[in-house]
């Protein structure tokens, strides 16, 4: 291994400076579809930290056995697995967001943060790390999935998990909830960690980087 | 093919029978963990489902206090105790075992996906035969607009006492006249015309199949049926 690793850095790099959302720009499917409201935006948060941390924990483990030539096929049996658990126990806990979040649950398959942290991280580093890692990138997702939810509920409904926040007169701004309303508040909240970057950046006397350059 | 010790296998490529090997034992495990999870989550599944469809069931016939299922199978409606399918219906007995009404089902498409609805249907009252509730059961219309056909209490409410004949029109809103007019939703027309349709569509398959008399109210002992999607209590 090239530089030692740190093992709080390794967590906290996925939570901003890494953010799977924000920053490398992965995981768009779930992030504007399941958004519109806060309680769907946890809950698929919450699934697609299950699915991530037990893959890779189980990835780091078998990353000396699973040979390099079959390895994709391992690992998306690993994470279809975990995430048929996940499907499941939803269903049975609380039917009624999973009827909600609908066919997006099990489209964590599809996730390609996911399978991203298998190939680049958990397959390379120790157990301890590729968790660390896991915890913090499943983290930064689940923190972005909230702000989008968050801001679009209270928008698009004038409420936050449910419970309204304002008067009776209030006009929710009903596209905040339609997709357009995803695209839109993406749009703003991405615009904001480009100019948080490009402002870093220049502070440091470096030239700016894009969004997305420094996907590993 | 034969077998050759791991260590060295690392350092050249894996035979296939390694690869092969590889696959099956990850596809192995992982089938046991799914089957494993399907099994332990399978009878709350079930319940949530059954529980689901008793709480409509309750929604739509006020009053109702234990339920019967029945299936409509060629033009005569007989007892049922199997899973519920589109041809099954349920009577709504009072506390006394007084007939109540049947809650009925119909589906057909709204603006996005199909709709499923479920309806209260007394076919005696002082006003005829009335619906005296509806509830959506499924739907996947617009958030914020289509989805009033369930979160508007005012249109949920244009059921609770909605005379079928000559039959359900949908007016716009606040032009309701007669008793089977029902005020559309402001912003989402199309949503509440496709439930008017749907209950209309539904209302030719089961009114001319509905027996003239009610059926029984089942035993009051609340012992557990042999079914458990048939819940009586």
């Amino acid at each position: 291994m090239a530089k030692k690793l740190d093992s709080y850095e390794e967590m906290i790099k996925g939570l901003w400076r890494e953010n799977p959302v924000f920053v490398q720009v992965l995981g768009m499917c779930p992030m504007l579809a399941v958004t519109n409201s806060a309680v769907n935006a946890v809950v698929m948060g919450v699934a697609t930290f299950f699915v991530l941390v037990s893959s890779s924990f189980l990835v780091s483990s078998f990353r000396g056995v699973i040979p390099k030539q079959v390895r994709i096929s391992i690992y998306v049996v690993i994470i279809a697995t975990f995430v048929t658990v996940a499907d499941y126990t939803l269903l049975a806990l609380v039917p009624a967001i999973h009827k909600e979040l609908g066919a997006f649950i099990p489209l964590i398959v599809a996730n390609c943060m996911i399978l991203g942290r298998q190939e680049a991280y958990a397959s390379k580093n120790s157990v301890k790390f590729a968790v660390l890692d896991a915890i913090g990138t499943a983290g930064g997702f689940m923190f972005a999935l909230l702000a989008l939810g968050g801001v679009r509920e209270i928008l698009g409904e004038g409420k936050i998990f449910g419970v309204p926040l304002f008067g009776d007169n209030f006009e929710p701004w009903v596209i905040m909830i339609l997709p357009p309303g995803g695209f839109i508040t993406l749009g703003l909240i991405l615009l904001f960690f480009n100019w948080v970057t490009a402002r870093r950046a220049a502070r440091n006397q470096l030239q700016p980087q894009p969004v997305g350059s420094d996907i590993r | 093919m034969s077998e050759q010790p791991i260590q060295q296998m690392t350092q050249q490529d894996p035979t296939s029978t390694r690869l092969i090997i590889s696959m099956a034992v990850a596809g192995f495990f992982s089938g046991l963990i799914i089957i494993g999870i399907y099994l332990a989550t399978f009878d709350t599944i079930k319940e949530n489902k059954a529980r689901e469809l008793k709480e409509a069931v309750f929604r739509v016939l006020p009053g109702v206090t234990q339920m019967s299922q029945h299936r409509l199978e060629k033009d005569r409606v007989v007892p049922y105790a199997g899973d519920p399918d589109e041809n099954t219906l349920y009577a709504g007995f009072g506390e006394n075992g007084d007939f109540i009404g049947y809650a009925l089902t119909g589906a057909g498409p709204g603006f996005q996906d199909t709709i499923k609805v479920i309806y209260g249907y007394q076919p005696e009252s002082d006003m005829g035969a009335r619906l005296i509730g509806m509830w959506i059961l499924d739907s996947r219309e617009t958030p914020g607009l289509g989805d009033k056909i369930y979160k508007d209490a005012e249109f949920v409410g244009n059921f609770d006492a909605l005379s079928i004949e000559p039959t359900i029109k949908v007016v716009k809103k606040g032009t309701k006249t007669k008793n089977s007019e029902v005020d559309a939703i402001t912003g989402a027309t199309i949503s509440s015309k496709a439930v008017v349709r749907i209950i209309n569509i539904a209302n030719d398959k089961w009114l001319p199949h509905l027996p003239v008399n009610p059926p029984e109210a089942p035993p009051q002992t609340q012992t557990p049926t042999p079914s458990p999607t048939q819940e009586v209590q």
